[in-house]
């Protein structure tokens, strides 16, 4: 998953040394602050937001706002409190945010518009799956890589995460260049959307094989990427590479979670088991 | 060449590895041996921040079993928590009931949730045969009580190998108290309801269907 692979810290898996200072705001506060003179305190808002607060509408009324933010720039033109109410409204599962998050995919700043599009996939709102698609469209030679930059010019990987989703069956044929990308992690985020979308073992097996041969920070991704997929043939591989067990875990809890929520009822099945065992044997 | 030499040279080519693969390999010929001077070396290894070299280390002291459990014990690194997993996973595996102390205390305190993983599982898999019964008695209710702390642990993994933990506690045919194996149950049967992640909630329904068939096959052989 693309949050992981950006903030993942390998030995917390919950990393708690974000709720350091979090008793210090209240939610009152935390709404004021989004408009407060101080950008980093505004910043820090919209994500205390996010993770603290429970959906109330007031809440999601004021990071809409934030959307529109103007004052806090970065020198390359980037809106960072842009990209952290986007980021929030994701996990806030308030469905008047689609719109608005839509409109922040036409957004200058890369990040705000990868944000966005990773925030409507997490929404579950079907409406946006046309937009998500223009990211893509035109195929691999329409997002090509922004010389010094070290992404592509359209957020593809979260784009293309959101439409499995989304259950966007008819992105299909726009993914499925991707599969040929120069780039190994967006080649690896399109064989898992493939996977989620098709459920053909063929882009699972994919998966798996490049675990072995990549370098460790990608590996780490290519866990979690196999875990969302809920390929459940690749739980040992999961379980066999080189990485931190903190790692192995929370790919094997999420490919497990994955096939679970597949189920019609809530029942144990032996590949299930075997996922488990897996996991004991990492503790 | 005598068998003290080449102990001692086991020991000085780990050591004196220059560079990694000389280490793993050195570290995996001194595990292979099984010599009980080899464990101090064996757990300075668990500390060099090398996962391969130390994971065989770790092997190693597993293999040595109870004779590494005191040094195991004087060396747990508090400013090194790479290093104390490791450790805490040679003391798991081993399940000699004399860590009992160090793994409550883990279990409940230390800030690695890799440590307290490590411990919450080993706690329930002790090898409590070894304990005289009036002991025993004591014990397990105790390490029963730290697990069952840990499975309103805000961090889901720390509730898995709690789930883990008090599985291996229940199913230890040592048991004295029938009661400490229907609080377990109850136990389980609360998260398969009540957890927040999935993943808790099926590992403690394997735990459920585990255990059940194991009293089954008792009570099928005692008729």
């Amino acid at each position: 998953m693309l949050e992981h692979s950006h903030n993942q810290d390998s030995e917390s898996i919950s990393t708690p040394a974000e709720t350091s200072g979090a008793e210090l705001l209240t939610l009152e506060q935390a709404i004021a602050n989004l408009t407060h003179p101080d950008l980093s305190l505004r910043y820090y808002a919209a994500w205390w937001l996010g993770k603290f607060a429970n959906g109330e509408p007031q809440v999601v009324d004021a990071l809409i706002a934030a959307l529109e933010d103007e004052a806090d720039r970065t020198e390359l033109g980037g809106y960072p409190l842009r990209r952290n109410a986007a980021r929030s409204l994701g996990k806030l599962a308030d469905l008047r945010a689609v719109n608005p998050l839509i409109r922040c995919l036409e957004c200058s700043d890369y990040y705000v518009r990868e944000a966005a599009a990773q925030s409507l996939g997490t929404l579950g709102d079907t409406s946006c799956i046309p937009n998500l698609m223009q990211l893509l469209e035109g195929g691999v030679a329409a997002v090509p890589l922004v010389p010094g930059r070290p992404h592509l010019a359209e957020p593809a990987e979260a784009a293309m995460e959101s439409l499995a989703i989304l259950k966007a069956t008819e992105a299909i044929a726009l993914i499925r260049p991707f599969l040929e990308y120069p780039l190994e992690r967006i080649r690896y985020a399109a064989a898992r959307a493939m996977y989620l979308l098709t459920q053909e073992a063929v882009y699972g097996e994919t998966l798996v094989q490049a675990i072995a041969n990549t370098d460790l920070k990608l590996r780490r991704t290519l866990l979690l990427d196999l875990g969302a997929s809920g390929y459940l043939p690749g739980a040992s591989a999961i379980a066999d590479a080189k990485v931190e067990n903190s790692f192995k875990m929370i790919a094997l809890k999420s490919l497990l979670e994955n096939h679970l929520q597949q189920q019609e009822t809530f029942t144990v099945s032996p590949d299930a088991q075997k996922v488990m065992m897996l996991m004991d044997n990492l503790l | 060449m005598t068998h003290s030499a080449s102990a001692l040279e086991l020991i000085q080519s780990v050591e004196q590895a220059d560079s990694p693969s000389r280490l793993v390999a050195a570290v995996q010929a001194l595990a292979k041996a099984r010599l009980k001077a080899g464990i101090p070396t064996l757990i300075t290894v668990l500390g060099y921040n090398n996962p391969e070299a130390a994971s065989a280390a770790l092997d190693g002291l597993i293999q040595l079993g109870e004779a590494a459990v005191p040094l195991i014990l004087e060396k747990l690194d508090d400013y090194n928590y790479g290093a104390r997993a490791y450790s805490f996973r040679a003391l798991a595996a081993i399940a000699d009931p004399r860590a009992l102390d160090v793994l409550i205390s883990a279990a409940e305190t230390d800030f690695a949730p890799s440590v307290r993983r490590a411990a919450a599982k080993g706690l329930g898999n002790l090898r409590w045969l070894q304990l005289p019964i009036e002991q025993r008695q004591i014990a397990q209710p105790k390490a029963m009580q730290t697990l069952l702390l840990l499975v309103s642990d805000p961090e889901w993994a720390i509730r898995y190998a709690a789930v883990v933990g008090l599985q291996a506690l229940a199913a230890s045919g040592s048991i004295d108290s029938p009661e400490l194996f229907e609080q377990i149950l109850a136990e389980f049967a609360q998260i398969v309801q009540t957890d927040s992640d999935l993943a808790i909630r099926a590992r403690a329904a394997m735990a459920q269907e585990q255990l059940k068939a194991n009293t089954t096959q008792l009570t099928a052989l005692s008729y």
